[in-house]
């Protein structure tokens, strides 16, 4: 289906968050939409998917022009967008969350539904099991079902906003090779995204967004360069990797054993030093995220020995694993970081240490600009948290951590942000290294992990692999290793 | 900005209307003239000061059951135990009095004693909820519920076996106290300015609590999300148990003043549903303690003058109960109504 947008605008209060967007998207291509954070990219995807509407502006699908209203009407004409937060019900199997969306009657045919189901996955080369509980699956895995259901639904327009964020890297190939074949298929897919590589890895063509315009439009091959320069309107140089040295020990965990019911991970040994960078690697699922949280006293691991500033902290709960200067930095922004419905000076004051019985709202105040400012947070102190985007939460939950810090957890520091502001987030991690605080993070970004970290581990299953010396490991040993190559 | 507050007021009126017609519709299904049934409730309630001093009465433990709600909803609990607390606050306090009336204490200071034993089995019976809560993983509204019933029996037995009239058990409750035990009230009304002065400073205490201190925003972060709390180290359960016991503070404080203050014995029923009332108001002023405390005067206000009803038009007096019922599901409706609207007008957030 062709997709024809023209003159597209749409106001939030004084934000002109899409400035005349006029946009054509032949069928059977893989269209990129590139841009930072806030510039436009989610509201454009949000009109054509029926979630709000355009001020102004018309949509033309295969030479009609269509009023969409809602969700409905947009998969009504073929349209079926993916969203950056999965909208499935987690409590429910696989093959239901499938079967709610459709138009059935009121005993819905489990069998032929679980077959066509099937076929689908077997098309485009997914793997789920449709028994399996939505909860138990990784993000990845709930955006495969996602997609799935979208097709099945009918879409012939598939939109993904930023699918890669929080996917395994195979996962991430599986997703790939998907589209690929959707758009043999003739299919229009729209692919969302701030990271380059990806864009200019899988995209036949590519618009450019910057502040609510379109800044520019390319086709594959394409420069690299020239498309920095339409996203931020200047170049940027990526910082290096410092390490501040090794002179006294935050860490020491030894012979650490893991136990879940499908995990077991056994004899991990790791020893950190002030200011040290520590990043671990592996796909999702593979023992990484089990281990960095009994480093916080979230999960207790089953034996072992974890010694945080040369204290023994085996078994100790997660508040303790605090006052010892741990924090850990969780993905699921929402979830476990911050609190909808409270305002960022609100979130500034609970994590305030020194905080009397009675809110002082002058100091809170000028707490909450000062740490706006420093995090170049784009809200206002009385913004609440569930407004502000993506980008935005990640940097106000960075804002929220207390200094000093003697070791940083951090699940995916970077995830769903754009290059700029990774750049910009690494650099403020990498000034609290100088001051000795050990960071240990997990990302599915190899390039991140490379770049930022001292040393790296490898988990496969359970299973970890010798520290690596970022310095000399490339992309592919990497590579390897997470796929299990040498474990 | 202006625009969405008119559409909020807008709304909120147009949900009395709603209640109001509901209520008008069940008037004239039961052959009653719905104008001469709302003129009485108005004249039985604000007509006259001693009628007034009678709202003030009843305005009184519903203002600290409310205030007990907005403690607990803060930390994202509901409390439907109320109405066994405040039994319990009650009992608490005629067994405190009982030991103590024939004692050589100066009357205020047993009245005193008195009352702190009230909250103190108000916080028992919180305390218990909160534990099955905390640590039997039973929801508080189903834990509550099962401590209301509880709380009615023992009140039932205290007053019939125990603690019986000499003679025989009635229904009217215990043997009344001396008037020493009783709170010092206005000249020929039922109304003690102490009892008012308390449930007023309980919700101005809630308020402050609950807008100035870190502990408030601590138990409002604890309501919203516990597992984000947790990681900022808050300590969720210790809040939970905090803000249960308060609330049955609270909601004992209510059955010591029913008990000192109104009806100076024990009687059956003595929280005469003001603690689910408590939560209703909670619902109505949408947790705010400023707009609860309005709301909590017009309930107690149509309280009392629906008692003329069945006096002077042979109605049931229950029909207070349909006109609150029908206000609360119309602005929750309305606020249902008001959610979609805002989502439209503001479609998606950020792109």
């Amino acid at each position: 289906m062709k997709v024809e947008l023209k003159n597209i605008h749409k106001w939030f209060g004084k934000v002109h968050a899409n400035d005349g967007i006029t946009l054509t998207i032949p069928s059977g291509t893989i269209q990129g939409i590139l841009g930072e954070n806030g510039a436009g990219k989610s509201t454009l995807m949000k009109i054509l998917s029926g979630f709000i509407q355009a001020d102004e502006g018309t949509i033309i699908l295969d030479d009609q022009p269509v009023t969409i209203k809602t969700p409905s009407d947009a998969i009504h004409y073929g349209i079926g967008m993916l969203h950056q937060d999965p909208l499935d019900f987690p409590p429910l199997r696989v093959i239901d969350n499938f079967l709610l969306g459709h138009q059935g009657g009121l005993f819905p045919d489990r069998k032929s539904v679980k077959k066509t189901l099937l076929e689908l996955e077997e098309q485009i080369g997914f793997k789920l099991d449709p028994e399996a509980y939505v909860d138990r699956l990784t993000v990845g895995e709930r955006q495969q079902l996602e997609i799935l259901r979208l097709l099945w639904l009918g879409a012939q327009v598939l939109i993904l906003d930023e699918p890669t964020t929080g996917i395994s890297a195979s996962q991430r190939q599986s997703l790939f090779a998907a589209l690929k074949i959707l758009s043999e298929q003739g299919k229009a897919v729209i692919f969302v995204s701030h990271k380059l590589e990806e864009i200019a890895g899988i995209c036949d063509r590519v618009a450019i967004f910057r502040a609510g315009q379109m800044t520019g439009e390319a086709e594959a091959p394409y420069n690299l360069d020239e498309l920095v320069r339409m996203m931020f309107g200047k170049p940027v140089a990526v910082e290096g990797r410092v390490c501040a040295g090794c002179a006294d020990e935050v860490l020491c965990v030894e012979n650490l054993s893991i136990e879940d019911y499908r995990l077991k991970i056994r004899n991990v040994n790791l020893t950190v030093c002030a200011g040290e960078v520590i990043g671990l690697a592996g796909m999702e699922g593979s023992g990484q995220r089990h281990f960095l949280r009994s480093l916080a006293g979230l999960i207790r691991p089953v034996g072992g020995s974890v010694k945080v500033n040369q204290k023994e902290m085996f078994g100790k709960n997660y508040q303790h694993f605090l006052k010892a200067g741990v924090k850990y930095v969780p993905a699921s922004r929402m979830e476990e970081g911050l609190i909808a419905g409270l305002t960022l000076t609100e979130h500034f004051v609970l994590v305030d240490e020194e905080q009397g019985f009675f809110i002082n709202r002058e100091r809170a105040q000028k707490l909450t600009n000062d740490r706006i400012g420093d995090f170049l947070i784009r809200g206002t102190p009385a913004s609440r948290v569930e407004m502000l985007s993506g980008g935005n939460q990640q940097r106000a939950l960075l804002a929220l951590l207390r200094s000093p810090l003697r070791l940083l957890l951090m699940e995916h520091p970077t995830r769903g942000l754009d290059i700029e502001s990774s750049i910009w987030i690494w650099g403020k991690l990498k000034e609290r290294c100088k001051q000795g605080t050990s960071i240990i993070f997990i990302s599915s970004d190899l390039e991140e992990l490379l770049q930022y970290s001292d040393r790296i581990l490898v988990f496969f299953n359970g299973k970890v692999s010798q520290q690596l010396d970022a310095a000399t490991t490339s992309v592919e040993d990497l590579g390897q290793l997470i796929g299990g190559k040498g474990l | 900005m202006k625009q969405t507050r008119w559409l909020d007021y807008g709304l909120r009126v147009l949900a009395i209307v709603i209640a109001l017609l509901f209520t008008t519709v069940v008037l004239l299904l039961a052959n009653a003239n719905p104008i001469e049934a709302f003129k009485n409730i108005i004249v039985g309630s604000v007509g006259s000061i001693g009628k007034f001093s009678d709202v003030m009465v009843a305005w009184v433990p519903l203002l600290l059951a409310t205030a007990g709600v907005l403690v607990t909803f803060s930390a994202g609990l509901w409390n439907i135990g109320m109405e066994g607390q405040i039994t319990l606050g009650a009992i608490f306090t005629t067994w405190a009095l009982r030991l103590l009336q024939d004692s050589a204490l100066p009357p205020f200071l047993s009245i005193i004693l008195g009352i702190i034993a009230g909250m103190l089995g108000g916080m028992l019976w919180a305390s218990l909820v909160a534990l099955l809560r905390i640590y039997g993983g039973v929801n508080e509204i189903f834990g509550g519920l099962g401590m209301n019933f509880v709380a009615t029996a023992l009140t039932i037995w205290l007053i019939f076996g125990p603690w019986k009239r000499p003679g025989v058990g009635s229904m009217s409750g215990t043997e009344q106290f001396p008037e020493t035990l009783w709170l010092p009230m206005f000249d020929s009304s039922r109304l003690s300015p102490w009892s008012l002065g308390v449930g007023i400073v309980a919700l101005l205490v809630v308020f402050f609590l609950l807008n100035g201190t870190t502990f408030g925003l601590k138990l409002k972060a604890v309501g919203k999300n516990p597992r984000s709390a947790f990681m900022m180290g808050i300590p969720t359960t210790r809040y939970m148990m905090v803000a249960f016991l308060l609330c049955g503070a609270f909601a004992g404080l209510a059955g010591a003043m029913q008990v000192t203050g109104v009806y100076h014995r024990l009687i059956p029923s003595i929280s005469s549903g003001y603690g689910f009332l408590g939560l209703m108001v909670g619902m109505l002023s949408n947790y705010q303690a400023i707009a609860a405390g309005i709301w909590t005067l017009f309930f107690a206000i149509l309280n009392i003058g629906s008692i003329q009803l069945p006096i002077v038009m042979k109605l049931d007096s229950t029909l207070s109960g349909v006109l609150q019922g029908a206000l609360v599901l119309s602005v929750l409706l309305m606020e249902g109504v008001r959610q979609k609207m805002l989502r439209k007008r503001q479609g998606g957030s950020h792109g």
